[in-house]
């Protein structure tokens, strides 16, 4: 008797609206959200616990060595270690080039030109090859005497005169940059045909009427539209070239003065096991990443203070989506209202 | 006169502006198939050729294709091959539901904790995949997921935010008056979710799919951590198999790393609209 009375209301409430929002909320996070603790969240604090520790992977928990901040010390006091986050000026410089090679065709590629596509795939479709395939490819690529040589050597260089471009410690780094921008500019070039694809023809038209050149158009029509994407491709770019990995991982294994920080962090953490040392390089380095991210994200809304069209048009969205769900509301309500009623 | 002057010049400006596109575009897209071309040409030749000659020199015979053969069962890419195919699609379908799950409750019910697990993933997003890896892989070893190819997925699975940002996306921009009059209609979340949303969000699972699938066929640092065993290696790292004793013999290289792109390539062609939206779309969630 008591037991039916007790089982009955929550059956019921599991039927309500109330109760099946409940329960499917529950439902559907519980695998991502385990995933994104299991993976991201829980390494994430295991990293910041390991940092304090001299441990190798299979080291017993018990026999892990607490060290203070030693690790920290180790990681600026080691010239391999913090002295390899000088390399990331290479990328940086090389992300720069790669943006306005990419905004240059980009700015081409949007208007009609006679094999356009052809050449908007040719420079895409790098992005869509592996790295170690990438690895392989420049490898041969920049052996002495082959590809980039030979074609140098059409055009009258000799081979005396010409780098081992993966050996010389003058030369190597930009090889890898090289590789990158090839790598990656097509990728960001797609992001601003895009972006500049969706201004409105009849702007152009307009401007031509006026009697606009070409970079007058590109000045005020073209730029102000893809604005938003390229600060935030340079910003991505900073952060990315801190965390450069990939070239100098695939092609040279970070040899020959070309070990980026993540390099050198993924050796000391895989080939040497020392997991603490790692784990330190590895928090500072994301702290850099955060600062990072902070200090242009008050820089990007400083730049875009004065609302240009495209965050008006956001803005307006946005407000546009807030009277529409207020509206739902207050129909629901009623709706409600109705129903009990 | 004067504008006579003025035309002849902006026309020979127009010329020279002309030129300079295409001679730019021409170096570039050169450049851009050099390493690739160089690749092939070395591929379709025999073991003496590629001794004997430049490499830039063209093949005796464009129909050797004995290279891919040897490439392909010496590094056993008919496995590789299987075992990608079994990531992806695994890897595909699990995000996809689960994805678009997140999305559904984050878009369609208010709760506390809504916004903090929103950020939690904006968050997430900043980490680089190779710094976690320090600490992952002990997680991964602990829970026994380093050597099986189940580990492997469900650690692939994890790690995506650009998908949710896509679904989100989509989601919101789908109106909720839809949802409305099916719980008129005495629907339950569950139906809404599985008959009328998800068809709606076909689209934006088409994107996250190219996207995620590109990422997941080219992922080789997880793979080469987590998937040692042989047996186990996917198309990426089945390259590795050429490190070590084979590392001078290009030719056959080169036709193993033309095998492991093949497949971006026929993707590529087949779907380049696809792929050029999803990749645009993938980045306006900033």
């Amino acid at each position: 008797m008591t037991d039916v009375t007790i089982t009955q209301p929550r059956r019921n409430f599991w039927r309500t609206r109330k109760g099946q929002q409940i329960a499917i909320t529950l439902l559907f996070l519980v695998v991502p959200l385990t995933l994104l603790v299991v993976f991201t969240y829980f390494p994430f604090a295991e990293m910041v616990k390991f940092s304090f520790y001299k441990m190798k992977y299979t080291t017993p928990v018990e026999k892990r060595v607490y060290v203070g901040l030693r690790n920290y010390v180790d990681v600026f006091k080691r010239e391999d270690c913090f002295g390899a986050l000088k390399l990331s000026v290479y990328y940086m410089v090389g992300a720069l080039l790669q943006l306005v090679i990419a905004l240059y065709f980009a700015t081409i590629l949007s208007f009609k030109v006679k094999g356009g596509n052809l050449f908007k795939g040719l420079m895409f479709f790098p992005y869509l090859i592996n790295g170690i395939a990438i690895g392989f490819i420049f490898k041969f690529f920049y052996t002495r005497g082959f590809v980039l040589d030979t074609v140098l050597m059409w055009l009258g260089a000799s081979q005396e005169n010409l780098p081992y471009w993966l050996k010389d410690q003058s030369v190597n780094n930009w090889s890898l940059v090289a590789t990158s921008v090839w790598r990656y500019f097509g990728q960001n070039m797609v992001l601003f045909i895009g972006a500049i694809m969706s201004v409105d023809d009849s702007l152009y038209e307009a401007a031509a009427l006026d009697g606009a050149n070409k970079w007058q158009m590109f000045k005020h029509i073209i730029l102000p539209s893809i604005k938003t994407i390229v600060t935030l491709n340079i910003i991505l770019s900073i952060t990315g070239s801190l965390s450069a990995f990939e070239q100098p991982y695939v092609i040279t294994s970070g040899a020959n003065g070309t070990g980026t920080y993540f390099v050198i962090m993924n050796e000391i953490a895989h080939t040497s096991q020392k997991v603490g040392l790692a784990s330190a390089m590895a928090v500072v380095l994301l702290l850099i990443i955060f600062a990072c991210t902070i200090l242009q994200k008050l820089f990007f809304t400083y730049i875009f203070r004065d609302a240009n069209s495209e965050d008006e048009s956001y803005k307006a969205k946005r407000a546009r989506i807030k009277a529409e769900k207020l509206q739902r509301k207050e129909l629901k309500k009623a709706g409600k209202g109705g129903a009990r009623a | 006169m004067e504008t006579a002057i003025k035309n002849t010049k902006t026309f020979f400006f127009a010329i020279l502006l002309n030129i300079i596109k295409y001679a730019t575009l021409l170096l570039f897209g050169f450049a851009c198939v050099l390493p690739l071309v160089s690749c092939f040409i070395t591929a379709l030749k025999t073991e003496e050729e590629y001794k004997s000659t430049n490499v830039m020199t063209l093949p005796e015979n464009f129909f050797n294709f004995d290279n891919f053969v040897k490439a392909f069962t010496t590094a056993n890419m008919g496995r590789a091959f299987l075992n990608s195919l079994i990531v992806m699609l695994v890897v595909l379908v699990i995000s996809v539901i689960v994805g678009t799950q997140l999305a559904f409750v984050l878009t369609r019910f208010t709760f506390p904790g809504n916004t903090l697990i929103r950020n939690l993933y904006l968050f997430a997003s900043l980490l680089p995949s190779v710094a976690m890896q320090v600490t992952v892989y002990n997680i991964m070893s602990s829970l026994g997921f380093v050597n099986h190819l189940y580990g492997y997925i469900i650690m692939m699975c994890g790690t995506d935010v650009i998908s949710i940002y896509i679904f989100i996306q989509f989601m919101e921009n789908i109106s909720v008056s839809l949802d409305e009059s099916a719980i008129i209609d005495g629907a339950s979340y569950w139906k809404i979710y599985w008959q009328i949303l998800l068809p709606l969000l076909k689209p934006a699972v088409i994107t996250a799919c190219i996207l995620k699938g590109v990422g997941v066929y080219n992922e080789y640092y997880c793979a080469n951590l987590y998937l040692q065993n042989k047996n186990l290696h996917t198309v990426a790292t089945s390259l590795y198999t050429f490190v070590g004793p084979m590392g001078s013999q290009y030719n056959l290289i080169c036709a193993g790393v033309i095998i492991s792109f093949l497949p971006a390539l026929i993707v590529f062609l087949l779907c380049q609209k696809q792929i050029y939206s999803g990749i645009t779309a993938g980045a306006v969630k900033g």
